[in-house]
Parts: structure tokens; C-alpha cells; sequence
């Protein structure tokens, strides 16, 4: 099985997110993750989900995905030729002894910290997927307390739009 | 009693579209805009059973002049008779129900109508907007319920949304490949006050209603018809959706092809056509079966590759190179690679693949297509359906099947349960018309059959519609019988009684080393009859007949068929130890038909190599 990242663009509609969340597991597909937020067009949604899944079942998923009435245009993001990116937030315990050499990794990776007290800190890091994995294992060290990721979401490289000919159709 | 037709107010009533124009910007309750709504989409006939959070709609519908009610006595019987009529109409069936347990009382036929691509639409009463999340009275989350199951459905808690909803949900279920549509209407909006707007055009940016047949892959499936030595037509359901029996008529003729029909396609092509060979599948013909296993080249029309159809998949029609056209996308590739694919409505299909093929003939001359159809008039000759006499001195159910086809003719409308009955059916009656045999073939519904013949009599009342049904399946749904009687809808019940849950039965018996385990039903001879049909026929306000020998086979059916004032129930005591043959049992390969017990084909005889 190969990993796949899908951009789904769907109606801005009541109950839209679940019954493509839906189609995956009905037809017993895993997602990895999962993304969903607004476009440039407000009535426009944008979900990326990212799936483990062979190159003939992504063909039938896509296809019943596209028979969903709010579901506007389903892309695939190759890796090479797209953007991706998850957002990772970590808070770890750190009081004066240790905050040094957690500052010490944030900086090797270019993460940011976003919230001190006096025996923690908030990490905030933004990459591929891969990145945090190594953020997240040269962390393992220290005590982490909590680590929240988003799903992936990911744009594809180059001047053109995958949005713009799904907007012109939904406003004809 | 007297015969007398229900009145069919829909002659007296303004045609949709200048009532709409009529309609639009007047001020009403949203209870008043879904009836309105639905004369609009063009609605006659509904089915359904009023509750709670679907009460505001049913006082309007007392008015409408256009629409006739037919009050079922379970919300499954409204689901199944929309069902019927859609089917035997062609025409968008309509079933209405309450919140909560009325609204689940609909998913049966729901997913039913999805699985055999039926166009239905459901109207559901929802509680009020600011009840839905409490657990209210009667609360169901019928959308979320429902997703898996619909071709669409959706929630509406604003009244002026009601038209656009409604005439959403006809679109939807009936263009591109038909299927369910549930519009769930809280009752708060139906009792709020709205201004009455039907939309001039549906926009559904993201619905494809289905593409036209692609030139190119039309012009490879042509070719290679005119070049193949052993073509066959696997002819689904599809066509019979599409109303494109004419084109596969054409497309027939002028191939030269066979031509295998699915359960669900069965009348697609006249059984009296000298190239049809009749059912493929589990309980398909050996020559239909054996035609498909030998073919070089399956030509799909409308139909998915079930697995009651294939077999073991990875064996199914191993040398073929496979056409498959259909209006569904998704269904091409879905569970058999494809070679040639072609999306479109079949109607379309054919009118651009008949004159495609003419073109071959043209150029390349008619394929030589002598020992393919020597071959497959000696799989038919040999191995033509039939059926081994009963020891019990009980009636063979396959004769009381074939005989009641005999009788009632080719205009007659059958339905029917699931179950040995229903392959009895399939079988042994010679369908001549599309949309004359209705059962549930995806889903394989139990109690289909009573209620879908309701619906389907409705929808044809001048036909005369019998209802094939097992002493099983009529236990599940035979209330609506009173339904019948009340509302003078005169179907004919054909219970082939085997005392049993009979397909059940023979896997006991082929698979199970004959345990019966709970299987036996007392409904049978020399049981306790419980129930005994004719008295429940009688307790219904039907005439209740019951037939005990083949002797009386032919008196009992023609018997039958003269009355047409009331509901007939027919109890036919049959041999319980009849089975389904041929058979491809469950998981194996097509390769492996058993014509009957213990028998299996020779593939060789007479093969030209």
C-alpha cells in the first residue's frame, strides 16, 4: 500500500465532511489524517485527507466519492509536486535545569516556542510530516506532557488552481 | 362487491409546471409547500403513514386534488409499494413517513431502492429545529442513518427551503443512474409560514447526472463485435432503468451475439428471442453460465459484476475481453478489470453502438458465428431448465410457478419475494416486457413482494399483478393486504407454501449435513397451519384460495384470475424437498455449476477446437 494525499473540494454544506469521512471507512479505507477548512471562496470547503491505499481502490474511493452530491472535484497531490504540510504543537516539562537543552532542539529543527511557565514549554512546529516525527523522537528524552498534530493539508506547486474551475462551475 | 376503480385525481388537476407558475409566490405553511411541492415534481400517487412530526403535512394532503394517499399499515409496506410503482412505471416512487421509528421503518426499502438502483423519494417528519439533538420524542437521526444507504438526503429546518429541497430530491433520484433520495423535514417548518417558490432549474454544481458515450471506446466495442467468435451480451438491470430495450433489441439482432439477462434484467429482452439464453449466475441457466465462462469477448450493459453472477471472481469469464458500459462510473473497473469501458445512459449506448456496428459490418463483413451457436445450442439442448416430479405427492413449486406464468400471459406483472421462490420465478416464467418482474435482487429484501405488488398495481392498474411469494417472506409483510382490500387494489398473492424458510433450507440440506435448524415454519400440509392463509386472507378482506394438487393447479390459478374486485390469496401446498437448480454454490467457481444434485456439465461435448 502506497500513501496517497487527496484534495477534495465539496460544497460548504451541513453534514459534508462526515459523509466523506464516511465513504472511506464504508469501504473500508483508513485515513491517516484528515484536514477541512475554508477557500478563498467561502462557499467552497477544501478537505485533505490522506490515505494508505492501493492505486485500483484510490480509483473506486475517488470515483464514489465523486458521486457525492456536495463533493465539487477530488485532485491527487503528489508528494514531489505538491506542498505538505502538519502543524505539530508539544508541551514539555522543563524547568531551569533542562530548558536550555530543549531550546537546543527547537532551534536545530526551527520550531518556535509559543508559551513558557516555570516548569514548561509549548513548542509549536510546522513541516512535513517526517520532520516532526524527528522533532517529536529528539524530544522523546524529556518529559512531554501533551502533543496535538492537524492533519496534513497540502497545495500543489506552480501557478495554477485547483479551486478555480470548481468555483466558476458552483457559481455558474 | 362491485368493481370500482379508485378515482385518479391526477386528471383533474393542472399539470406541474403551470402549477408551479401558479403557485409561486404565495404565502402558505411549509406543511402546505411539501404537498404543493410534491403535485409540482409531478407526484400522483403516495404511500405512506402519519405520525407526530409529519401531521402539519398531512392535513393539506386531505385538500390536494392531485395526489392519492394510500395509507399503508406499516411504514416498510410504504417504502416497498413506492418501490413497485417505480418500477413498473419508470416514474419516481413517493413513500411519507413520521419521525424517529416511522423514518427507520424506511431504511428496509431505502437501502433496498439504493442496492437496485430505484428512483424513490422518501419524506420523512423530523421534530421540531430546536428539539433535534435532545433526544427528543420520536427523534432518529434519519440523515445520518440514512447516508450510507441514499443516493442523497437532507435535513431542512427552513420552511422556504422546502420547494428547492423537494424538487432537488426528483432530480437527484432520477437522473443519471436512479436511486433513493430522503428529505427529512423538521415539523417546525412545516408549521412556519413560507413564500411558496419552486426553483426554474435544479443547480447542482457537483452531480453528475452521466456522460455521453465516448466516440472512440463506442467505436472499439463495435469492432470488436464484429470481429469476435464468441460474443455474449451480459445484460444487467441498467437497461430496464434506462427504458432501452429497444436499443438492446437492435443491438441483439444485428450482433448476432447471446444474450444473458440478470435477475434484475429479466424482460429486458423477450425470453422468446431464439438468442436469449436466459439467467446467468448462481442459479443461472448451464448455457447462460457456460456461455460466459467460454467467451471471447462479455459485453456489460448496465450491469456490476455481482457476486451471485460471477462466482469466484478471479474465474468468472477467464477469456473474455470485457466491454462494460454504464451510467455510473464507478461501477466500471469496480469489481472486474475492464478493457473497454464506455460511461453513458444505455439508451444512448445503443443508439450510438447499433449504427457503430452496422459501420463494421460495412467494412469487415458479419462474423462466422456457426460453431459458437453450435456450441451453445447443445449447452441449451442438453441442459435446459427443468425439474425432477415431487415423491411426496405434493405439487412441484416450479410447475405451480410455470403454470401461473402460462395463464396470466406476458402483460401480467409479477413480483416477489427472496428466496427459492424467487429464483422459481426468475426461472420458469417467460418474461416478454420490460418492467414486468419486480423483486428485490441486491438487497435480497424478505416481504418485498405483497407490498411492491401493491405499489406496482397502483402504477398499472389496468395490468393484472401477481405477487409470487414464500410462506416466509408473506409473514413479513402480508398486513399490507389490508391495505389492498380497503383501498381496491385487487393483486393476486401466489403463496408457494413449502413450510419452510425454503432457500434456507436446501444450503441445510446441500451444506449442513440436512440439520434443519429453525427453519420450519408449520405453515404447510399435514402441519399445525399456523397461520392458516385462507382464513388470514379471509381476516383480511381478501379471497383466500388454497390448492393442494397439481390436479387443481390450472382451476385454482384461473379461478384467480377472475376475480378482480378483491385482493386473492392463493395458498399453494408444495413439496418442501424441491430445490433451486442449477446451482454455483456460494464462493466457488462458474466452472463449477451443478445442473442438478451430484450432476455436473461436460464442458467438451461437441466443442469445435
Amino acid at each position: 500500500m502506497t500513501r496517497h494525499t487527496l484534495s477534495v473540494l465539496v460544497e460548504n454544506k451541513p453534514g459534508v465532511l462526515a459523509r466523506v469521512a464516511g465513504l472511506f471507512s464504508r469501504r473500508a479505507f483508513n485515513i491517516h489524517s484528515l484536514a477541512v477548512g475554508q477557500t478563498e471562496h467561502p462557499e467552497i470547503s477544501r478537505i485533505t485527507v490522506v490515505v494508505d491505499v492501493d492505486e485500483l481502490p484510490l480509483e473506486q474511493v475517488t470515483k464514489q466519492l465523486n458521486k457525492l452530491v456536495h463533493v465539487l472535484k477530488i485532485v491527487e497531490l503528489e508528494r514531489e509536486k505538491s506542498v505538505q504540510r502538519d502543524l505539530l504543537l508539544v508541551k514539555v516539562r522543563a524547568d531551569a535545569r533542562q530548558r536550555a537543552d530543549v531550546l537546543q532542539i527547537v532551534d536545530l529543527f526551527r520550531a518556535h516556542v509559543v508559551d513558557v511557565a516555570s516548569d514548561s514549554l509549548v513548542i509549536e512546529a510546522v513541516g512535513a510530516p517526517e520532520k516532526l516525527e524527528a522533532l517529536l523522537a529528539a524530544l522523546s528524552a524529556h518529559d512531554v506532557r501533551e502533543i496535538v498534530q492537524s492533519g496534513t493539508v497540502a497545495i500543489g506547486r506552480g501557478g495554477r488552481s485547483i479551486t478555480e474551475r470548481a468555483f466558476e462551475r458552483a457559481t455558474a | 362487491m362491485a368493481q370500482v376503480k379508485a378515482p385518479k385525481p391526477s386528471a383533474l388537476a393542472p399539470q406541474p409546471q403551470a402549477l408551479a407558475q401558479a403557485t409561486n409566490g404565495q404565502e402558505m405553511t411549509g406543511a402546505q409547500a411539501i404537498i404543493k411541492s410534491l403535485e409540482c415534481a409531478g407526484a400522483t400517487d403516495v404511500f405512506g403513514l402519519p405520525g407526530g412530526a409529519i401531521l402539519p403535512t398531512y392535513d393539506p394532503l386531505m385538500d390536494s386534488q392531485r395526489l392519492r394517499h394510500i395509507l399503508v399499515r406499516h411504514e416498510q409496506g410504504a417504502g416497498h409499494a413506492a418501490q413497485g410503482y417505480a418500477h413498473a412505471t419508470g416514474k419516481p416512487g413517493v413513500c411519507i413517513a413520521t419521525s424517529g421509528p416511522g423514518a427507520t421503518n424506511l431504511v428496509t426499502p431505502i437501502a433496498d431502492a439504493n442496492m437496485d438502483s430505484i428512483p424513490m423519494v422518501a419524506i420523512t417528519g423530523q421534530v421540531g429545529a430546536a428539539m433535534i439533538g435532545t433526544d427528543a420524542f420520536q427523534e432518529a437521526d434519519i440523515v445520518g442513518i440514512t447516508a450510507p444507504i441514499t443516493k442523497h438526503n437532507v435535513l431542512v429546518t427552513d420552511p422556504n427551503e422546502i420547494p428547492k429541497a423537494i424538487a432537488e430530491a426528483f432530480y437527484i433520484a432520477t437522473h443519471g443512474r436512479p436511486g433513493p433520495v430522503l428529505v427529512d423535514i423538521a415539523k417546525s417548518a412545516q408549521q412556519s409560514p413560507m413564500t411558496f417558490q419552486w426553483p426554474e432549474r435544479i443547480e447542482l454544481p457537483g452531480f453528475n447526472s452521466g456522460a455521453r458515450p465516448h466516440a472512440k471506446t463506442v467505436q472499439e466495442a463495435a469492432r470488436l463485435l464484429a470481429t469476435s467468435r464468441r460474443p455474449v451480451l451480459y445484460v444487467g438491470g441498467g437497461v430496464i432503468r434506462s427504458g432501452a430495450s429497444a436499443g438492446l433489441r437492435k443491438l441483439t439482432d444485428l450482433s448476432g451475439a447471446a444474450v444473458t439477462t440478470t435477475l434484475m434484467a429479466r424482460g429486458a429482452l423477450p425470453d422468446s428471442h431464439p438468442q436469449h439464453l436466459g439467467m446467468p449466475g448462481m442459479h443461472g441457466t448451464v448455457a447462460a453460465v457456460a456461455a460466459l465462462q467460454k467467451a471471447d469477448l462479455v459485453v456489460a450493459l448496465g450491469a456490476r459484476f455481482d457476486d451471485r453472477v460471477t462466482g469466484k471472481l478471479e474465474s468468472f469469464a477467464p477469456n473474455a475481453t470485457i466491454v462494460h458500459a454504464d451510467i455510473d462510473p464507478a461501477e466500471i473497473g469496480k469489481n472486474r478489470a475492464v478493457d473497454v469501458p464506455i460511461v453513458g445512459d444505455l439508451k444512448d449506448v445503443f443508439e450510438a453502438l447499433v449504427p457503430a456496428l452496422e459501420e463494421e459490418h460495412r467494412k469487415h463483413g458479419k462474423p462466422d458465428l456457426e460453431a459458437w451457436w453450435a456450441q451453445l445450442d447443445d449447452w441449451r439442448n442438453t441442459y435446459g431448465l427443468g425439474y425432477v416430479p415431487t415423491d411426496d405427492d405434493l405439487s412441484a413449486p416450479q410447475h405451480v410457478i410455470q403454470r401461473l406464468g402460462e395463464i396470466s400471459g406476458p402483460d401480467t406483472i409479477f413480483t416477489s419475494g427472496v428466496g427459492q421462490h424467487q429464483m422459481w420465478a426468475s426461472q420458469f416464467i417467460k418474461y416478454e416486457r420490460p418492467n414486468t418482474w419486480i423483486n428485490s435482487g441486491g438487497l435480497g429484501t424478505m416481504g418485498f413482494s405483497v407490498p411492491a405488488a401493491m405499489g406496482a398495481k397502483v402504477g398499472e392498474p389496468d395490468r393484472t399483478v401477481w405477487s409470487i411469494d414464500g410462506d416466509g417472506c408473506f409473514q413479513m409483510t402480508n398486513q399490507e393486504l389490508v391495505t389492498c382490500a380497503i383501498n381496491e387494489i385487487p393483486i393476486k398473492v401466489a403463496i408457494i407454501n413449502n413450510s419452510s424458510l425454503g432457500m434456507v433450507r436446501q444450503w441445510q440440506t446441500l451444506f449442513y449435513n440436512q440439520r434443519y435448524s429453525n427453519t420450519d415454519l408449520h405453515t404447510g400440509h399435514g402441519t399445525a397451519r399456523i397461520p392458516d392463509f385462507v382464513k388470514l386472507a379471509d381476516a383480511m378482506g381478501c379471497v383466500g384460495l388454497r390448492c393442494e394438487s397439481d390436479a387443481d393447479v390450472d382451476a385454482t390459478i384461473k379461478r384467480a384470475m377472475e376475480i378482480n374486485d378483491q385482493p386473492v390469496v392463493v395458498d399453494f401446498t408444495v413439496s418442501r424437498d424441491a430445490m433451486v437448480w442449477p446451482m454455483v454454490a456460494a464462493g466457488t467457481s462458474n466452472d463449477e455449476i451443478q445442473y442438478a444434485r451430484g450432476i455436473a456439465p461436460e464442458w467438451d461435448r461437441g466443442e469445435e477446437e
